[in-house]
């Protein structure tokens, strides 16, 4: 199914991995490094390239994503609590139910396109909130989250350890995944980097190829003779696979998921991820995930007191509307500065952060003909 | 695509001894440490406190409430304003000159009343900003999540705005404790209030935030009213965040029941409570009885929200800044000196959770989070709003008196909306521990 | 017999509210092709022009008693609306109807915003694909309720609607059907007052040589183009009159529930919903949506129906939707080719 990649892929594939392995280095001048946030920049790195290979080369805006990344966790913690604390058989189980539904979900939502199709995604996973989040609470455990507790079965487990005396850690053959540390990133990381491999082979195969044709003409596809519905079919498939490992990582690294995790604006949050970073490329995805998960978890712990601390090198009567002012866009306005970059990067880069940086290299490499470096969102006509 | 499962198996292996490789130095080093080491015990000149509390959503304005009061604890514990409370607990191990001579700091973040994001800055305060102690709490699912946490990391978690009864029941931890009251609290006190004013021979019309708080709370108040006589038309659940709840209220019109029972909290109850009162409930008169509304958690702020709607309802309390004893004053003062308006009851809440935390630590002579448990729990102090209190040791549940409150006919200003009925004392408040089931689980201490 | 009847008069009720947040949103798709996730957020700025409004009616003197002290140790206040004391019985009866008064900033105010809105931003994303516009509209929510969040707080703030309207109504006595089918004003006003700015957008749209104009370049823009005809300024006024729109039907809710900054999000969903399900661009499948959605909902929310499907009332909107979409590819009276690329 696959050709050998591009040298220049595999150049892409080595630099991605060194940058991902490196992470805790990285980002320790940005105050990111510690393993929580590396872990999720991963794990939503995970859920926007899979979000990508649907929309970003079919065209297909799903609004129901993030169904299956809380379908995925359930299916993971339920593993946790029935089976085994390892976290391969609840990936597993993770990846499987969410492929699972997403058949069913692609199967009717796929009838329709355009923003019928959105709709239909959107209906299915606020369906999937408003039940998981009241009447399938023995399913879910509803607004409490489901958790682990310390009469689960945990069946495999059972015949192999003695219990300990608190709740058990998720671990993988001995290494602790949960409750902090640097194991749980790497795992996320390694994954990532795998998932990076299998979309760069989907985008480069001519089963990709096959999704770019739908996404710029379905009708000329199907006037060939062409049945799309199987490769559409395939690809949401495969990126409802990818939402499900997500949320199997995420439940492996916390073993706790609330229903929340389904609800739209999570579902939008992966939108937002994917366009800001730069829908149809490989690495924007990426790029997005980590910017909207750095502002919800640093930007929102910044206030007035860490804004004079940085700020202390001005005279006073400079600082303090300085600080007055920053402060509208920290802390608590954190969702404020999220939307004013939303609509800068849209107004100035329709091609996501991407975009912006091939600007910046084109304005450094000055060749024409270099512009195709990287394959670039293509606008849609709006019809 | 078949060579996946193989490849990822693969990749997991090496991810293994990656993870090993680099975990390994980091595992010597914080094996260093002599044994008593918890985690983030500090280590230097400061000790750092997490406040984990909703900035935006819909209870934005009473997390910045939190956040006033766990600013204004700091200042006190460093031995800046006026003290506070410091001097008004009893009994008091704290000194006004930080925690075991080490100054307060404190990290915060924005738990967005999700229970993902909550655990996300709970994360990120335990992980980078090496907070010893998390605080904070807007809704149940939160605090229970936060809750669980904590107990995973070994950093003690006082609970903040929480009242389910599952905090302290069902999944109560070793290292989660609660000062707040809860459902159960408030339907016992609540009841006798209730029945005396609206007479024994009652039938009420529960509609109920369908989530598990809501659950519980139902289950509380249809307890303890069945227990006066009264009867339970229908209970009917309505979904979270319902904008318009005029489709459930209307049945309540024919369905012969002279009382309604609003289990919502927050903007459900804003609504649902402004909704019932349009349509005429308060005015009706059924089986020759006035109608008559009961929201049995009352808040400030959505009082505030609910405007007129809140007039002459009554509801239960954790506490009033317009109580009479002196920690109340006090606290009212020095909460009103700094941001001049009085503080609500997630703020005193919170507060008092700060400073018993403190004081546990001062009393057990370390930060050691197994010696600090010990501490607190079975601790019974006196002087802080709430008459002599116990943190029970058996369910970490604070066991003290709570208020009946009323929406005042009259209100001066906005802070002036509800006058006490009743101080509900702590005898009749008191239950079984052991009612709600729940282990603590243990509470060895955690290298983080 | 009453219950139904209530459940009726109540779905309708929903349903006037839902097609009334939904038509602006029609409006805007229908004529200008674009996908406009702010829509909630004028919904929120018109319910605020209502707080703002009622805020200036109530601006105080405030004369402070230096003698006495609040219990948290401020010095007392009294204060007196400046509205009360200079007006007299007027000005007390204009704060008795701020609410419906504050129709005549908010039509201004919304007017204003919804031109500048179009010719500064939307005018530029006509031609750029319908996920830029979700984006970038999407940004823009978020910044006006943010900066909502930053001047009013987050919490509720009450708006009363007039007393003359505060009370219920007997609709059964006038309809001579029985004493309990009681409904209240506020609501009945909100459902005439839906019912009226509907009829008024029709009438706009067909019996205006302006409205002609209008519904010509939504169907061929260029044509109307040659015609010589500035199709662009009327689309600036059809997204100022959608703005409008929102923004009348935002300051009218108030009273039923009271405004956040947040409560255009809630209802964005919902009014996307209504308009897929009426038909993109449609305004009459709108409406039609919005009161079949309206009706069935207050249906799924009665006990018997919930007994028997457990959990119904939570997913019957979205329900609906799936197998309206299902069994009629474009809604109920959508036209065809729209929104499908």
């Amino acid at each position: 199914m696959f050709n050998n990649p591009a040298r220049n892929d595999w150049m892409l594939l080595a630099g991605f991995s060194a940058v991902i392995l490196c992470l805790p280095i990285l980002l320790e001048p940005i105050g990111a490094a510690y393993p929580a946030l590396m872990q999720k920049f991963c794990i939503f790195g995970i859920f926007a390239i899979g979000f990508n290979i649907l929309f970003g080369l079919t065209g297909y805006l799903s609004f129901g994503h993030a169904a299956f990344l809380g379908v995925g966790s359930y299916a993971a913690v339920w593993s946790f609590k029935l089976f085994t604390m390892n976290a391969i058989p609840a990936i597993v189980m993770a990846v499987f139910f969410a492929a699972a539904f997403a058949v069913v979900v692609g199967y009717v939502c796929l009838r329709r396109s355009g923003i019928y199709f959105s709709i239909l995604t959107l209906a299915f996973a606020q369906m999937c909130y408003n039940l998981a989040y009241s009447v399938l609470t023995p399913l879910t455990n509803g607004e409490t989250g489901l958790q682990l507790t310390l009469n689960d079965p945990r069946v495999v487990d059972g015949l192999f350890f003695e219990p300990s005396a608190g709740l058990p850690r998720v671990d993988l053959f001995g290494l602790p995944i949960s409750g902090g540390g640097y194991a749980g990133f790497y795992l996320c990381a390694i994954t990532l980097i795998v998932c990076f491999y299998i979309a760069m082979r989907i985008f480069r195969s001519p089963f990709g190829m096959m999704l770019r044709a739908i996404k710029s003409n379905q009708n000329r596809m199907r006037y060939t003779g062409f049945n799309t519905r199987p490769y559409l079919l395939a690809a949401f498939v495969i990126s409802g696979m990818y939402a499900g490992l997500a949320g199997g990582l995420m439940a492996a690294t916390d073993p706790l998921v609330g229903a929340e995790r389904m609800q739209w604006t999570a579902s939008g949050e992966v939108v937002l991820m994917t366009i800001l970073g730069g829908v149809g490329t490989l690495v924007g995805p990426v790029l997005g995930a980590a910017v909207i998960k750095y502002f919800e978890n640093i930007f929102s712990s910044f206030d007035d007191h860490a804004l004079h601390g940085v700020l202390g090198f001005l005279p006073n009567s400079i600082e303090n509307p300085i600080v007055s002012f920053l402060s509208l866009f920290v802390g608590d306005g954190w969702n404020l500065t999220l939307g004013v970059v939303f609509m800068l990067i849209v107004i100035f880069l329709p091609g996501g952060i991407m975009e912006g940086l091939r600007r910046i290299w084109n304005l450094f490499n000055r060749r024409p003909g270099n512009r195709d470096a990287m394959p670039v969102a293509q606008t849609q006509p709006a019809e | 695509m078949k060579f996946e499962p193989m490849n990822r198996r693969l990749f997991l292996k090496t991810s293994a001894i990656a993870g090993v490789g680099l975990a390994a130095p980091m595992h010597f080093i914080r094996n260093a440490y002599a044994d008593d080491m918890s985690c983030n015990v500090p280590t230097g000149d400061t000790v750092t406190f997490g406040w984990n509390v909703p900035l935006t959503g819909a209870y934005a304005d009473e997390g910045k409430d939190e956040l006033k009061a766990f600013q204004l604890a700091v200042k006190h514990l460093n031995g800046e304003g006026d003290g506070g409370l410091i001097s008004v607990l009893k009994p008091t191990a704290l000194k006004g000159n930080g925690i075991l001579g080490k100054k307060v700091a404190y990290v915060h973040g924005d738990s967005q009343t999700k229970s993902d994001a909550a655990r996300d800055g709970a994360k990120r305060m335990i992980e980078r900003d090496g907070a010893i102690m998390i605080s904070g709490g807007s809704s149940s699912g939160v605090a229970v999540a936060v809750q669980g946490l904590c107990q995973e990391l070994g950093v003690i978690f006082m609970a903040g705005l929480t009242h389910s009864n599952d905090t302290t029941g069902k999944d109560k931890k070793r290292y989660g404790f609660r000062h707040f009251f809860n459902a159960y609290q408030s339907g016992v006190a609540l009841a006798p209030v209730i029945g005396e004013a609206y007479g024994k021979d009652r039938r009420a019309y529960h509609l109920t935030a369908d989530y598990t708080w809501g659950w519980t709370q139902e289950e509380s108040i249809k307890n303890a009213t069945e227990a006066l006589g009264w009867q339970t038309v229908a209970a009917v659940r309505t979904p979270l965040g319902a904008a318009d709840f005029s489709q459930y209220i209307t049945p309540v019109l024919n369905s012969g029941a002279d009382v309604l029972i609003l289990n919502h909290y927050g903007k459900d109850m804003v609504n649902s409570l402004t909704q019932s009162v349009q349509f005429g409930l308060r005015d009706k008169q059924v089986n020759g009885k006035n109608f008559e509304i009961v929201v049995p958690l009352f808040s400030e702020l959505m009082a505030q929200g609910a405007g007129d709607a809140v007039k002459g309802i009554y509801g239960t309390s954790n506490w009033d800044w317009k109580l009479e004893d002196d920690a109340t004053k006090a606290f009212t003062k020095s909460f009103g000196a700094e941001y001049s308006t009085p503080p609500s009851q997630a703020a005193h809440t919170c507060y008092v959770q700060a400073l018993l935390y403190a004081d546990a630590c001062e009393r057990a002579g370390t930060f050691y989070a197994p010696e600090v448990i010990k501490a607190l729990e079975g601790f019974e102090f006196d002087g802080m709003g709430n008459g002599k209190t116990l943190y029970r040791a058996e369910d970490h549940q604070c066991m003290k008196s709570c208020l009946v409150v009323q929406g005042k006919e009259d209100p001066k200003d906005k802070f002036d909306l509800m006058q006490v009925v009743k101080v509900v004392p702590r005898e009749e408040t008191t239950y079984d521990a052991a009612m709600f089931g729940g282990e603590l689980g243990p509470s060895d201490p955690k290298q983080c | 017999m009453d219950a139904i009847l209530l459940q009726i008069l109540n779905g309708l009720d929903k349903g006037g509210a839902y097609a009334l947040i939904a038509l602006g949103l029609t409006l805007v798709f229908g004529t200008l092709g674009v996908v406009n996730f702010a829509h909630g957020a004028l919904f929120m700025l018109g319910a605020f022009c209502a707080v703002t409004f009622n805020k200036l009616l109530n601006l105080e003197s405030v004369v402070v008693d230096p003698e006495k002290t609040t219990a948290w140790g401020s010095p007392l206040e009294t204060r007196t609306p400046y509205v009360e004391a200079w007006l007299g019985d007027f000005g007390v009866f204009l704060n008795d109807y701020s609410v419906p008064a504050s129709i005549m900033l908010a039509i201004p105010v919304m007017l204003l915003l919804g031109i500048a809105m179009e010719r500064g931003l939307i005018r530029h994303f006509y031609k750029r694909p319908h996920a830029d516009q979700i984006l970038v509209t999407f940004g823009l929510a978020i910044v006006i309720q943010e900066i909502i969040k930053h001047f009013f707080g987050a919490n509720p703030i009450p708006q009363p609607a007039p007393d003359a309207f505060a009370g219920t109504v007997y609709v059964g006595q006038i309809l001579g059907m029985g004493q309990t089918l009681a409904y209240p004003w506020w609501r009945i006003v909100y459902l005439l007052f839906s019912l009226g700015v509907i009829g008024a957008v029709f009438a706009f749209l067909q019996f205006t040589t302006y409205g002609m104009v209008v519904r010509a370049g939504m169907h061929d823009r260029q044509t109307v183009g040659f015609l010589g005809i500035d199709i662009e300024r009327r689309f600036t006024v059809v997204f100022g009159l959608a703005a409008v729109v929102a923004g009348v039907a935002g300051v009218m809710y108030t009273p039923i529930l009271p405004p956040d900054y947040h409560m255009g999000m809630e209802f964005l969903v919902l009014s996307f919903v209504v308009v897929v399900v009426g038909g993109m661009g449609s305004l009459g499948g709108a409406v039609a949506a919005g009161f079949l959605l309206g009706i069935l909902q207050s249906f799924a929310s009665m006990n018997e129906i919930k007994s028997l499907v457990p959990g119904i009332d939570h997913v019957i909107i979205y329900l609906v939707a799936v197998v309206i979409l299902l069994t009629l590819p474009r809604g109920l009276l959508g036209r065809k080719g729209v929104m499908e690329d």
